[in-house]
């Protein structure tokens, strides 16, 4: 059993594990991150933006003013944004059975994979995954193709211009592999080989492994996967969360006794406490809008923001916010905000029992009901006429590089009034912030990641026991930027196998066993002996019919009778039907000796031995050696005298 | 040998009162627990004391399923599980759990509100049994106790509506509940995977019915609904308020939308809006189409239909009313019936089957009078129209079931013994399978013949793979050899070597020496070398070996020669093998005992 580790971000993970004939991919993850090396995609034309200087290396020897463009003491890409995705030379991807994804957040490189590699497996999702991933990827094309860029810029990927660059485009890995956003096409293909599956729910695999998906507590729908055999057991656990949020609680003590898990989608924010951010954010919030000021939030169009609409909704009142709007701009507002209503068996048990009411799930309806917050497809259109300031605005996206709050960051960060909060943890706020500086608008960074931590992880672990634990090599190193903290990493005995992008684990496992079936007819013609209290035997002899990597024994089937025409010869030629079985035990003297004269065999001569007795009958001109582990019968020219001793010696040994 | 037993409380050869017991693998499950429309006496609820005499049924059933919010599969529910007794678990899915208390209160208001009957269960009762309810999701397996695991399937019947597949160990059976094999308006069709269970228990409602295309019927029914607008009278459909309800108010919505009707269109009770509600809650239950374009309409806000009041009813013009319940049994629906029927321009439409002793029933059989309470009649004059509305598998729906999941066996409830019985026969005929059909309190029973699962030994199931080849032979079987060990619980299957190991056995060996004399006048060498070749031409396909220090070894038989002192054309031949060459053995012994044929070359 091997794990191909093909993206080396932790909290968006590639794996493929070959786990007894079959190979499936563990998440599909996108490493969006490249894309701080880029300027910005303004809405509308930004003088600021487009009167940037190029670059011209120090010594003039490098010319890429045309792609590079410098920016607060930054060189910045100008191009359409890329993305850094999951290695593709490691193993042939159209290799791949199946694809298993945990959340929303992890299958964003899915179209990459699946389209034009080859694929031709199946995809398992949850419906909320499907659903909210589907309006994820809708939005990114949409930010992307709203604004084409026309330029393509790839001579400073040439590796002897990249090592002359300043940072941190000196030290950005692969960027030759870093491609540009797909379309909507190629995301109908890729999300049309999905197929839902429900937490608990069995899927057979080629009737070799079964997966089942089990609630991670993260996000609506994320799961965790178990991927087992009769035998052996995988768990692997991505982005989990053990807080009261919106979505159903963490399964736990399904991942108990695996001989591996893979952990992945720890927290990105381990010393950050979700609930005090919360509290930041809200007061942060009233703070700037008192003052008169505009609050700009970046952040996905699921997720988190349910949570902040609902924290919210529970503040407005308290804090006099009654009359401000709250804006949610994205091409998929609404639908996020409809979606997120409908799917009540996925949500915690409160949410749930509001829909046996019946009344909406999340309070955000009645936010949209009493017009405290509305939700436009873009700043585009009736938005224009509706603003109103001062106000909060939602929108994406959290790199601060496309999307509609690039507008905003244009249109507010002059002001110091404004404030601009960060709740999503993916981006350092500082680089997506780099090339809007210098700046005059308050900054907030307020990082609400509710993955697990490490002291839960630790407790987490210490609950399931698991053999072995697998995990990006990041966790097992305390944070570079805090590297006396060593309670920010995982500690266990055997310690953790790291991996890194590229890596390639032979995961410890021996296969010992493995499920067939018996069928009844052969059962019952199964003769058991006991062999210790409580231990029986029974030899088996069968026909071993194997179809879909479902193993069934049956009887032989009784031969053909043979035509008496036949020579004896030719029946010598059939291998014997069944061969005889090993011997256990031993013979005992004194009994051996009754039995013999009960069958008529009464002059017996024994002698004693340094191994046991040899027995002499004398009549019958016949030596039987008997010994702890071994019986030789020494018999000439009377084979009915040499089968019969034959049968009373086998009375006495166990058979298997 | 193991067997499943079946046993119909309710619905066996019968419609109403849905309640089946189960015993499989020794764990006791009831299936649904509805109440019968029929009766207003005992007969209304199953006959629990089948289960037990007395005390509670908790003892006795590992787990109760509902399948769907029909009372007539979940009407006695809190009867069963306060009244009776029973604190185990009940299934039913989201959708059901959260319409399910809402039909059971407006039943019971019904029952002892109006009706004044007294003994039955109340409002805290039925909060008490929903206590006990874990929701369900579909294809989720649920694991009930270690050995009895349940998964729902999508039925379409209704919203939440589930079919069950209820496994333990390697038995199994499917349970459908009520469902509908083609989707309409607002629900899908039901679905089922390959599941092979041992019995297939599947609902007949429909079983000798065919029904036309369902367009037709939704033209048909569109076009006596427009006639009696038309010409001045009043529509009352009776409907009960989930379920087929929605579907024909999408259904004259959209018609009324299109032909730019103004008669108005009600909708009784104030369930209406909470009902509509449920529907946008639980809008990933409904079918495709829905869920694909509720974000920018959803079909279940709408325009034309307002809420009825009873003062409406004797308003003067056309309306169409829609009221409950759907079997004129009782309730708003009866009230408006008796106001209208005398009325030859007004019509009822039946959009759905009714059980017998039902006004609904009587009056679709054509009868034109009716007593009524208080020994007062009705004469009927208004036009009774019968739709076939309600989502229940048809003859050729139930084959296409059958087909879906390939059961051993087939039972069937939810059904007249009439039509079943022809059902019956078709099954039989179709699916060679046995089909029962048992009535109330009469048991089935379904001997099974479970294969039994046992851990074999990799190590053998490869050596026995890669002998065997990709393709068996069916005419020379490869048969394998190993030994089963039998530990408390664990069947394990290893090679008779392994097993030897495993159990910290010694192996006794047990050998034969047997002297063959014979006269060949060679030297010993000659003799032996005869042997050989006298054997390499007998035995095909056998390793035989002529070694260097003067051995024959034929597999792991042993042969030496040896001449006597006196004659040194006496030879005696040594075989010497072990018991796991017996056969061989004792054969070659034979053999030689005959001698050598003249013939063979020396060297």
């Amino acid at each position: 059993m091997k794990l191909y580790c093909l993206s080396g971000h932790p909290t968006l993970p590639c794996n493929v594990l070959k786990f007894k004939s079959t190979t499936i991919m563990l998440d599909c993850g996108l490493d969006t991150t490249s894309v701080l090396n880029f300027l910005p995609l303004p809405l509308v034309h930004s003088p600021r933006l487009s009167k940037l200087p190029g670059w011209i290396s120090k010594d003039g020897t490098i010319n890429l003013e045309k792609e590079l463009k410098e920016c607060a003491g930054r060189v910045f890409v100008d191009s359409q944004p890329e993305f850094c995705l999951p290695e593709k030379e490691l193993l042939d991807l159209s290799t791949i059975d199946v694809i298993l994804i945990s959340n929303y957040h992890c299958m964003m490189a899915l179209p990459y994979i699946t389209e034009h590699t080859g694929f031709t497996g199946t995809v398992y999702a949850t419906e909320p995954t499907l659903q909210i991933g589907r309006l994820l990827m809708e939005e990114v094309v949409n930010f992307m193709e709203r604004v084409p860029k026309a330029q393509s810029a790839t001579s400073w990927k040439n590796k002897d211009m990249q090592r002359m660059l300043p940072g941190p485009l000196k030290d950005a890995v692969d960027v030759w592999t870093w491609k540009r956003c797909y379309g909507m096409q190629e995301v109908n293909s890729a999300l049309s080989r999905v197929q839902l599956v429900g937490y608990s729910q069995k899927v057979e695999l080629f009737g070799a492994v079964q997966v089942s998906p089990l609630s991670s507590g993260y996000s609506l729908g994320s799961s965790n996967w178990i991927i087992q055999s009769h035998h052996e057991k995988v768990a692997y656990v991505s982005g989990s969360s053990l807080l009261t949020t919106h979505p159903q609680p963490m399964d736990q003590s399904s991942l108990k006794n695996s001989d591996v898990l893979i952990l992945t989608g720890l927290t990105q924010m381990p010393t950050a406490n979700p609930d005090g951010m919360l509290g930041e954010f809200c007061s942060n919030l009233a703070m700037t809008i008192r003052a008169g000021g505009n609050v700009l939030v970046p952040c996905y169009s699921s997720g988190v923001i349910y949570d902040l609409l609902e924290c919210l909704y529970q503040f407005i009142d308290s804090a006099n916010l009654g009359t401000t709007p709250f804006y949610f701009i994205s091409p998929v507002a609404n639908s996020s905000l409809e979606f997120s209503q409908i799917f009540a068996e996925w949500l915690c048990h409160n949410k749930q029992s509001k829909v046996y009411l019946p009344e909406p799930p999340f309070p955000h309806a009645e936010l949209i009901q009493t017009n405290k917050l509305k939700h436009y497809p873009s700043i585009h259109g009736d938005f224009s006429s509706d603003f109103r300031q001062p106000c909060v605005v939602f929108t994406g996206h959290p790199s601060l590089r496309f999307g509609d709050v690039v507008h905003f960051m244009e249109l507010w960060g002059k002001s110091g009034l404004n404030t601009i909060i960060f709740t999503e943890p993916d981006f350092s706020y500082l680089d997506a912030l780099a090339p809007y500086q210098p700046l005059a608008m308050k900054c907030v960074y307020c990082p609400i990641d509710t993955r697990l931590n490490f002291h839960q992880v630790a407790k987490l672990l210490k609950e399931v026991q698991p053999l072995h634990v697998v995990c990006p090599e990041q966790y097992t190193q305390p944070p570079m930027t805090q590297s006396h903290r060593s309670d920010l990493m995982l500690e266990l005995q055997p310690p953790p196998m790291p991996y890194r992008r590229c890596s390639v684990l032979n995961l410890p496992f021996r296969r010992r066993y493995e499920r067939v079936y018996i069928l009844p007819e052969l059962a019952q013609s199964l003769v058991p002996t006991e062999v210790k209290p409580g231990v029986s035997i029974a030899t088996v002899s069968a026909v071993l019919h194997s179809k879909d990597n479902k193993h069934t024994l049956q009887s032989v089937p009784k031969p053909p009778p043979v035509p008496p025409t036949k020579k004896r010869k030719r029946v010598m030629e059939e291998p014997p039907v069944a061969p005889k079985p090993l011997l256990s035990g031993a013979v005992p003297l004194e009994a051996f000796l009754a039995t013999l004269q009960k069958h008529g065999i009464t002059e017996v001569k024994v002698e004693e031995t340094a191994e046991g007795h040899i027995l002499h009958l004398q009549a019958e001109d016949t030596l039987i050696q008997l010994e702890e582990d071994g019986t030789h019968i020494v018999c000439d020219n009377n084979e009915p005298l040499r089968t019969t001793l034959r049968d009373l010696v086998l009375r006495f040994l166990q058979k298997l | 040998m193991p067997e499943i037993k079946v046993t119909p409380l309710g619905a066996g050869q019968d419609v109403g009162r849905s309640c089946i017991l189960v015993s499989i693998g020794g764990k006791n499950i009831m299936l649904d627990c509805g109440m019968h429309m029929g009766y207003n006496d005992d007969r209304r609820f199953p006959d629990f004391s089948y289960v037990t005499q007395n005390g509670r049924l908790t003892d006795f059933l590992d787990c109760v399923i509902i399948s769907h919010f029909h009372l007539d599969h979940c009407g006695a529910l809190p009867y069963m599980s306060e009244m009776v007794g029973y604190d185990g678990p009940i299934y039913m899915t989201h959708p059901t759990k959260a319409i399910c208390p809402i039909l059971l209160e407006d039943f019971r208001k019904i029952t002892v509100d109006k009706k004044g009957e007294t003994n039955f269960f109340t409002s805290q009762m039925i909060k008490d049994c929903m206590k006990k309810v874990v929701p369900l999701n579909l294809h989720q397996t649920v694991q009930v106790d270690d050995e009895l695991e349940i998964k729902a399937y999508y039925a379409g019947h209704v919203l939440g509506a589930a079919m069950v597949h209820i496994k333990v160990g390697s038995e199994s059976v499917v349970y459908t509940g009520d469902y509908n094999m083609t989707p309409d308006r607002h629900l899908g069709a039901a679905w089922i995977d390959k599941c092979r269970p041992d019995i297939l228990i599947s609902e007949s409602t429909y079983a000798t019915t065919i029904r036309d295309s369902k367009r037709c019927r939704e033209r048909d029914f569109l076009k006596k609904v427009h006639e009696s607008i038309e010409r001045g009278g009043k529509v009352l459909i009776p409907v009960f308020a989930l379920g087929r309800a929605q579907e024909l108010c999408i259904l004259l919505e959209t018609f009324w939308e299109r032909m730019n009707l103004k008669a108005p269109i009600y909708f009784s009770t104030g369930l209406t809006e909470k009902a509509n509600h449920y529907y946008k809650l639980f809008i990933t239950w409904t079918n495709q189409k829905i869920r694909k374009t509720f974000v920018q309409r959803n079909m279940f806000e709408f325009k034309h239909i307002k809420a009825f009041d009873r003062s409406y009813a004797d308003n003067p013009g056309p309306m169409v009313v829609f009221a409950t319940p759907g079997m004129l049994h009782a309730g708003q629906s009866l009230q408006i019936f008796k106001k209208w029927a005398g009325n030859e321009k007004n019509m009822v439409i039946m959009p759905g089957y009714c059980v017998q002793g039902t006004i609904g029933h009587k009056i679709l059989n054509g009868q034109r009078k009716l007593e009524m309470e208080g020994r007062a009649t009705l004469d009927v004059k208004l036009q009774v129209e019968y739709m076939s509305f309600s989502a229940h598998a048809d003859a050729k729906g139930i084959m296409q079931l059958i087909r879906m999941a390939e059961p051993r066996n087939m039972l069937l409830v939810h059904g007249e013994a009439a039509k079943m019985e022809f059902l019956k026969g078709k099954i039989e005929q179709e699916f060679s399978i046995d089909c029962y059909m048992p009535a109330n309190g009469e048991t089935a029973t379904v001997k099974t013949n479970p294969s039994v699962p046992v851990d074999m030994s990799v190590n053998l199931l490869k050596r026995e793979m890669a002998l065997g080849g990709p393709l068996p032979d069916p005419k020379r079987p490869r048969s394998m050899h190993g030994t089963l060990i039998m530990k408390e619980s664990s069947l394990k299957l290893v090679s008779s070597e392994q097993a030897l190991k495993e159990l910290g056995l010694n192996e006794h060996q047990l050998r034969f020496t047997c002297r063959v004399a014979l006269q060949d006048p060679y030297s010993d060498s000659e003799t032996l070398h005869r042997v050989y070749t006298h054997l390499k031409s007998l035995l095909k396909g056998y390793t035989i070996q002529h070694l260097p220090d003067g051995t024959v070894m034929v597999e792991s038989i042993v042969i030496k020669v040896s001449s006597s002192a006196e004659d040194a054309n006496a030879k005696i031949l040594l075989l010497s093998w072990s018991y796991q060459d017996e056969d061989l053995g004792s054969f070659l012994s034979s053999v030689l005992k005959k001698g050598l044929p003249s013939g063979l070359p020396k060297m």
